[in-house]
């Protein structure tokens, strides 16, 4: 968890842009997984368990009520992650679809270049002022 | 479990958060006990990643804010409706 400081005393932490991807079993799974990852490891926020909004996980679904941002990475037009957050009654949030990227499901092998697109689209939306 | 948690490194939102829970269990005259969890890791094993947060009966029920304690007394109040409550007096005898 990211934390801030206040005074002298370690505050609390800070509001969360949070990353769901849909990490299924195609390759454009692969890829939205591998970029939600290297984003959170860049520092550009945070990837989320989807599964914790799935099965209703009352500290997950508080958090995600509570991030500042929330970005949903689908790897193809099934839309699960727009579905299953949606579902569950999040609307406010902003979205990536990679086939609107190009990547096609079964035909986009997961390399770090295709892994390195997506995440660069992500920066782009998660960037202050944007959403 | 029967008890109210708060999650929480130990800065003043956190402490304010733990006084206004202790306000609103003695408040509702009930018994419910007060833990402080401070460690990041037990913390992120409710699932939160924003403090203070306010767990009852290891249910989150607030995350990233202090809440009030009325509200707190609210959120009390919805678990001894759905017997909550009821279920603590029976583990205690």
């Amino acid at each position: 968890m990211e934390k801030i400081m206040c005074g002298q005393e370690q505050c609390c932490t800070v509001s969360p842009k949070l990353i769901f991807a849909c990490s299924g079993a195609a390759d454009v799974g692969e890829i939205a997984d591998r970029a939600a990852r290297k984003l959170t490891k860049d520092g550009i926020g945070k990837m989320f368990c989807l599964a914790g909004i799935g099965g209703r996980v009352d500290g997950i679904m508080k958090t995600t009520e509570s991030a500042e941002k929330i970005l949903a990475m689908d790897g193809c037009p099934l839309n699960c992650v727009k579905n299953c957050l949606e579902q569950a009654g999040f609307n406010k949030f902003m979205y990536l679809q990679l086939s609107d990227l190009g990547f096609e499901k079964g035909r986009s092998p997961a390399t770090e270049d295709n892994i390195n697109k997506v995440s660069q689209k992500a920066v782009e939306i998660l960037k202050p002022n944007a959403g | 479990m029967k008890k109210i948690q708060i999650l929480g490194t130990g800065c003043p939102k956190c402490k304010k958060l733990a006084e206004n829970a202790e306000a609103a269990i003695k408040d509702l005259g009930i018994e419910y006990s007060l833990e402080k969890v401070t460690e990041i890791n037990e913390i992120m094993k409710f699932g939160v990643m924003m403090t203070p947060a306010l767990a009852i009966d290891g249910l989150v029920k607030s995350v990233g804010k202090v809440i009030s304690p009325d509200e707190i007394k609210k959120m009390l109040n919805d678990v001894i409706s759905s017997g909550g409550c009821e279920a603590a007096e029976v583990e205690k005898s």
